[in-house]
């Protein structure tokens, strides 16, 4: 087992630096491009939406978690934001709060793709927490996904 | 590198930076907008060559400015998307409303 947790401000500049800190953690399981670029993305929804929903915009911390153990990486994040009013209808496919920001209400659909399962919890001004899991080499011999 | 704005007549190119995400689009929306409405451009045409990551937040850039475009009575394209990049514009249906150029 290999474990990692890193603190960030809930700024947008922090985005591609927390992506990139959980692709370098997982490298250790020699995941395919697509593997990364997977997390990657996954990573980078879950962090966007605690920096513009969670905080929105004002000052806080986002959390992330990552474990390995075996061939299964979970990376959790965690934010002390307002939390989520309605966790079933945020992850509806194309639903958003915030249209004016051309958000495209695709964040939770990209995580529960890319990621073979997903866990939100979250309560109303206390936060959300998010846990992902994604086994690593399951894909590289199933060929291409398109 | 990074993301660059050219008209060349009726047409807007933006080259997307390399990582596309919710900080880069912030500029991205603003300055495309600005200039679909001043230099009057029919078309748009959103350049992958140098983008290497994009997430929801590049969908979200595209099909803003489609809206626009649209009701503008243009066309919006998209030139130079590599496999992963075409994947999460297909997941999302942007293929269906905007030309996909390989």
């Amino acid at each position: 087992m290999n474990e990692m947790k890193i603190e960030f401000d809930a700024k947008s500049e922090n985005e591609g630096f927390a992506r990139v800190a959980v692709a370098a953690f997982m490298s250790s399981l020699d995941p395919t491009l697509e593997e990364i670029s997977d997390v990657k993305t996954a990573v980078s929804e879950a962090v966007t939406n605690s920096i513009i929903h969670g905080y929105e915009g004002r000052e806080g911390k986002v959390y992330i978690m990552c474990k390995i153990e075996g061939d299964v990486l979970e990376v959790v994040i965690e934010d002390y934001g307002m939390g989520i009013e309605n966790i079933e209808k945020a992850m509806e496919p194309l639903f958003t709060t915030k249209p004016e920001m051309d958000r495209s209400g695709m964040g939770f659909a990209f995580m529960e793709a890319f990621m073979d399962n997903l866990v939100v919890e979250s309560e109303r001004g206390k936060g959300t927490k998010i846990q992902m899991i994604k086994k690593i080499g399951t894909t590289s011999w199933l060929g291409e996904t398109e | 590198m990074g993301e660059d704005f050219k008209i060349i007549e009726n047409y807007l190119m933006v080259k997307m930076p390399e990582e596309l995400d919710h900080h880069k689009s912030v500029y991205i929306r603003k300055k495309a907008d600005q200039l679909i409405l001043k230099e009057e451009v029919k078309n748009l045409v959103f350049d992958f060559e140098e983008t290497k990551f994009m997430d929801s937040s590049g969908i979200g850039v595209i099909m803003g400015r489609y809206k626009m475009i649209h009701y503008l009575g243009g066309k919006v394209f998209v030139i130079h998307a590599d496999s992963q990049i075409r994947r999460i514009m297909k997941m999302s249906g942007l293929n269906k409303i905007i030309e996909i150029v390989e």
